[in-house]
């Protein structure tokens, strides 16, 4: 199953990186006299309201919204190591502090919190890096900023047996520093498992995005993204189902196959073979 | 398993853990409101006809010069005595907008809450009782594909199977009915079934697999080895002995997911124009409603702290080992 979801991933990803030097539709060109129209050899995938090639648009939806999910996942990872790694080696009030923080975090509910920040800080994000650039930084910067905490807590759990193993404290007792005991010996082992969250991050980041896009406060409207396709797409169910289909299908396989490869790393990488 | 009562210093523990939880979400949504650039007197500062002094008169008088500790004390109690402030769009007590969405979105949730775990119990236990299987394996791809599937996009493809192409189901909902009596209630029920399908699926997708492996833990125990031996049948042994120790934890897992059944929620309401909490919030979005913005973000946080709760003193109930810790 992991296998043949990630030959499934790698033909997209392969598509959304090509496609654009193969399908050289320009996104934007309005054609009226081929509007709604379903799958054909002129537009394989049809076109929307305006007349525009969905293939085109979709190929650059898909760059944007994968593009987001690993941007997201990094920022989630990065985090969710810093705080995990610190609370796991800092016994006492800062690890019981952290994880308060974290467990805070983790009851609030991640979309309304996403809404907001993105409703309070669109405006003058757009001024500074222009409407593209900023919605791309703000929607990283939220998906990543609230779903850092389930690998802060697997990490701060790893450290923990970690730090205690013969291995790390042959390393102390030859005078390792603390940061090096930290990057050198124990982050390494530790890694096996985050891998696994960051895999299933860069899927939630994917649904987050198309989420915010799909609800009007994602990415502006004239920028598709799978998401935002299917938005424009669902007041025209009734006479160009297509237009909706295509985009969800393409979210959806590869949420899919970026979840079947987080389980089958899960097993190649069970931490109790590692350990 | 004998039911015992919960003890109340148990109780009052959990409810006390709660007040620093809530202060803490106040204060996350107090920072980004204060942190958002963005002045309610920008509009005042730009109108040629209001002098100076008046301006200063009105912030003065509305504490926007005062330290920012202070304005978070002052926001917090105003949120305390239910003041939670005056919607622009609609001219209504935010309070009040709240509270007429409200039953609509706990109805929802909890209608697919309960479908979900009615789907997720039975598969679980079944696919757990025979480790790789058939059946197993199938319902383990179908969970997959269950919480792969994007809410919305499950949404637009209901809507388009069972109202455009078969014309079963009304895709919009209706608060006005103009129905009573039974076909009142019928008509109720046929708006709410794809919603709350759409939602009640993708939790049940998300359970089935803890359920399974809940159940795969308490399975291989000594006391249920024992329960066997005992020549208890083996219908028996699961649904008595072994279901009712592996649920307990499920109980928290339900608990946890509360967050994203609110997600799931917002996203439902939106597609299905169902008017509760999650759809005011997002028009009151796009038409930069603030006050209502932040309420509606408090309650759902509010209602998730709660939810937590609950879980926490049904699993004290249910696992006495725990209220004594």
């Amino acid at each position: 199953m992991a296998l043949v979801s990630a030959f499934a991933l790698a033909v997209i990803l392969f598509a959304v990186l090509a496609g654009p030097f193969i399908w050289r539709v320009p996104i934007n060109e309005i054609d009226f006299a081929a509007k709604l129209q379903g799958p054909s050899w002129k537009h394989p995938l049809g076109t929307d309201d305006l007349g525009q090639d969905l293939l085109s648009r979709l190929i650059y939806g898909g760059r944007i919204s994968i593009a987001v999910g690993f941007a997201a996942m990094v920022v989630a990872i990065f985090f969710g190591v810093l705080v995990g790694a610190i609370a796991g080696m800092s016994s006492g009030r800062v690890d019981a502090a952290l994880m308060w923080v974290t467990d805070l975090f983790l009851s609030l509910p991640q979309l309304p919190l996403l809404l907001l920040v993105i409703y309070l800080f669109r405006e003058p994000v757009k001024g500074v890096l222009g409407v593209e650039g900023g919605a791309f930084v703000l929607i990283v910067a939220v998906i990543g900023g609230t779903r850092w905490m389930s690998a802060a807590r697997l990490v701060r759990a790893q450290f923990l047996s970690l730090r205690e193993k013969e291995f790390v404290e042959a390393a102390r007792a030859l005078g390792a520093s603390r940061l090096r005991q930290v990057t050198q010996h124990i982050l390494p082992n530790a890694l096996g498992p985050v891998i696994v969250v960051a895999t299933i991050d860069v899927a939630a980041a994917i649904i987050a995005e198309s989420t915010l896009s799909f609800l009007g406060l994602g990415f502006p409207s004239d920028v598709p993204t799978w998401g935002s396709v299917l938005r424009d797409a669902k007041d025209y169910l009734d006479i160009a189902p297509h237009w909706a289909l295509f985009p969800g299908a393409l979210i959806f396989i590869t949420v899919l196959a970026i979840n079947f490869i987080g389980d089958g790393l899960r097993d190649a990488l069970d931490p109790r073979r590692v350990l | 398993m004998q039911v015992h009562r919960v003890s109340r210093q148990y109780v009052i523990r959990k409810l006390l853990i709660m007040i620093p939880s809530l202060l803490g979400i106040s204060v996350v949504l107090f920072s980004l409101l204060a942190l958002a650039p963005g002045d309610p007197f920008d509009e005042l500062a730009t109108n040629p006809a209001v002098p100076p002094e008046v301006r200063a008169a009105l912030r003065a008088k509305f504490g926007l010069d005062d330290p920012v500790w202070m304005r978070y004390w002052h926001w917090l109690i105003a949120l305390l005595q239910g003041d939670w402030g005056f919607s622009f769009v609609s001219r209504m007590d935010v309070s009040t907008l709240i509270m007429q969405r409200l039953p609509v979105t706990l109805i929802v949730i909890g209608a697919s809450q309960i479908l979900a775990i009615a789907i997720a119990i039975p598969v679980g236990v079944l696919a757990a009782t025979r480790p790789y299987s058939l059946f197993d394996q199938v319902a383990n791809t179908f969970a997959f594909i269950g919480f792969s599937l994007p809410t919305f996009f499950t949404g637009l493809v209901l809507i388009l199977v069972f109202s455009i192409q078969l014309d079963w189901l009304p895709f919009v909902y209706r608060a006005d009915i103009a129905a009573t009596g039974w076909a009142f209630y019928w008509e109720h029920i046929k708006q709410s079934i794809m919603p709350v399908t759409v939602l009640g699926l993708f939790q049940g997708a998300a359970l089935v697999r803890f359920v399974r492996s809940s159940v795969l833990d308490v399975i291989r125990l000594d006391y249920v080895t024992t329960a066997r031996s005992k020549g208890i049948g083996e219908r028996k042994v699961i649904t008595r002995h072994v279901v009712r120790t592996a649920l307990i934890p499920v109980v928290t897992l339900v608990a946890l997911q509360m967050p994203i059944v609110f997600s799931g929620a917002i996203v439902t309401e939106q597609i299905f124009r169902v008017p509760g909490i999650g759809s005011l919030l997002i028009s009151s979005m796009l038409a930069n409603d603030t006050p209502v913005v932040m309420g509606v973000t408090f309650v759902s946080a509010c209602l998730v702290v709660i939810f937590n709760l609950i879980a926490d003193i049904l699993y004290g109930w249910l696992d006495p080992r725990i209220a004594f810790r």
